[in-house]
């Protein structure tokens, strides 16, 4: 498997330094946190997205995000890279970014397309469990 | 870390190996206008009898490996070759006999396949599950043996695991119902004593690249007593008695044939300085919490160790590992997509397949390989650890099975 340079980077940062690219955990029952969690273990790849929400005038920024990510190389690039996206987004342009927006960031092979959409999925989710608590 | 080691570590042996230097010397003095470069069939002069010479010598190498006469080994271009000929050819010759086969589902894709074809063709094949541990048990042999079983076929030692079956019990078997027996021992050779002399097996296959020497050649060892005739899948010039027409490679046939007589004479120190590094890899790996080895420890070869590291996956164990040549069971490495068949066939859950990963030791293993690879382990699977949300989940107390999976 060949990949590009950016996803071997992305995924190189990301385990060297995981606090400096947001891995880690929100605890899920504050209300300012929604929660994503996407994949199967016996597909080989479990995604956790945990978005850190404030109300800003009628609207809701992410203010901080931390991931966890069991899966190939590309899947924990893919979610590394959407965390990065994410930040400063208010929900409705979270909302906005689709999987082609990380396939097109991390030049990820057609094999892996599905990682992309595994990392869509995640935010979706976990905007709307953060809806549902607000 | 040590600055003298030589990065990256080839620990995927079981793959291939390097070519010995006394091998690739060998070779290379049959292959010019001043080596030894005729076709050793060539019977009107001096090139072609010293090249016959030089594969008859060969010949007698591998015989003496594994104990038979030289008569009974016929060149093939790798085991591939070899298990399609052992296993296609005696289907064919003795389809009057009988129609069907055994095998099992942990088979190099050679067996698989060619027995695959055969079932296109009007043959019936069982497929034996292996036990937990990884080898095949007579119970389950007798189980599947039928009036019409003809061939029994069944790797010596397995790729991905390195577990050993028991020749000797599955050929009494074999022989006393009057089937033929064919084994896969690309795996074996230079790793564990073969003498066919004393073991009831009537097809063997082997591979040079696998132990030390070039790629693209290997035998298949056809037995004369009991006789054991196949039908040949290449025609041709009547090479090799009929059972395997082309040009002999002399450069290619004399690289086995140093590999073998290397191994012969080597084997006891090379096997015993291997199972020492696993042993020190194993100590040290098995500290690591929730790792599990696939494949029965105590009946398998020093040189094949395969371990899932569970909550992390394959693919982004081995990226993090990038210091290190080794393969995994992971989809996500394979072709297929599929994580390895044959760590399914134990029984083991698909993310314990693709959390696998396969070492394999050789000649040219050292202590510090193993010690730096050690350390790298350590470190990316702590990483990958840390960034699993199925890790997580494990410290926090819930059964990764009660959980309701969003598959996609």
């Amino acid at each position: 498997m060949a990949y590009s340079k950016k996803v071997v980077d992305k995924f190189e940062n990301t385990i060297n330094e995981p606090a400096k690219y947001n891995v880690g955990r929100f605890d899920p029952k504050e209300l300012n946190i929604g929660t994503g969690m996407v994949g199967a273990p016996a597909c080989g790849d479990v995604m956790k997205l945990q978005i850190k929400c404030e109300r800003q005038g009628n609207t809701h920024v992410i203010k901080d995000v931390k991931f966890k990510t069991y899966g190939c190389g590309s899947a924990i690039a893919s979610s590394s890279e959407l965390v990065e996206m994410l930040l400063g987004k208010t929900l409705e342009e979270a909302k906005e970014i689709k999987n082609i927006d990380i396939v097109e960031a991390l030049e990820l092979p057609p094999i892996k397309i599905h990682c992309s959409v595994l990392a869509e999925d995640s935010i979706k989710q976990a905007i709307e469990d953060y809806e549902q608590k607000q | 870390m040590s600055t003298s080691i030589n990065l990256p570590i080839y620990l995927d042996y079981a793959s291939t190996t390097p070519v010995d230097p006394r091998v690739a010397q060998k070779i290379c003095d049959h292959l010019t206008l001043d080596g030894n470069f005729g076709n050793p069939a060539s019977r009107s002069h001096k090139f072609g009898w010293k090249a016959e010479e030089a594969v008859e010598e060969a010949r007698s190498h591998v015989a003496n490996l594994v104990g038979c006469d030289p008569r009974e080994i016929v060149w093939t271009s790798g085991a591939t070759e070899a298990n399609n000929l052992a296993i296609k050819g005696i289907a064919n010759f003795y389809q009057s006999k009988g129609k069907h086969i055994i095998t099992s589902k942990i088979e190099h894709k050679a067996v698989l396949d060619a027995c695959r074809q055969l079932e296109r063709e009007g043959f019936e094949v069982t497929y034996l599950e292996p036990s937990e541990g990884g080898v095949i048990t007579i119970e389950s042999i007798k189980a599947a043996i039928r009036e019409d079983t003809v061939l029994i076929s069944f790797m010596h030692i397995n790729n991905e695991l390195g577990t050993i079956n028991d020749l000797k019990s599955i050929g009494e078997l074999a022989r006393a119902q009057g089937i033929f027996f064919h084994v896969d021992a690309a795996q074996s050779t230079g790793k564990i004593e073969i003498n066919l002399a004393d073991l009831p097996v009537d097809l063997m296959s082997f591979s040079a690249h696998k132990t030390y020497g070039p790629k693209g050649i290997g035998a298949l060892y056809v037995s004369r007593k009991p006789r054991v005739r196949i039908e040949a899948q290449m025609h041709g010039g009547g090479h090799e008695r009929g059972m395997r027409s082309g040009t002999l490679p002399t450069h290619q046939i004399v690289g086995m044939g140093e590999a073998f007589r290397i191994a012969k004479e080597e084997m006891v120190q090379d096997t015993k300085r291997i199972q020492a590094l696993h042993d020190r890899f194993y100590e040290s790996v098995s500290e690591i919490e929730e790792i599990y080895v696939n494949g029965d420890l105590s009946k398998k070869v020093g040189n094949i160790l395969n371990i899932s590291f569970a909550y992390v996956e394959g693919e982004s164990l081995i990226m993090a590992l990038k210091d290190i040549a080794v393969s995994s069971g992971s989809a996500c490495t394979s072709a297929s997509l599929e994580p390895s068949y044959v760590l399914r066939a134990l029984g083991r859950k698909d993310e314990l397949a693709s959390s696998s990963i396969r070492f394999s030791f050789g000649r040219f293993t050292t202590e510090e390989d193993v010690d730096y690879t050690l350390t790298l382990i350590n470190h990316a699977v702590e990483r990958l650890r840390e960034l699993s949300p199925l890790w997580e989940m494990y410290l926090d107390g819930i059964d990764l099975d009660t959980v309701d999976w969003q598959t996609h």
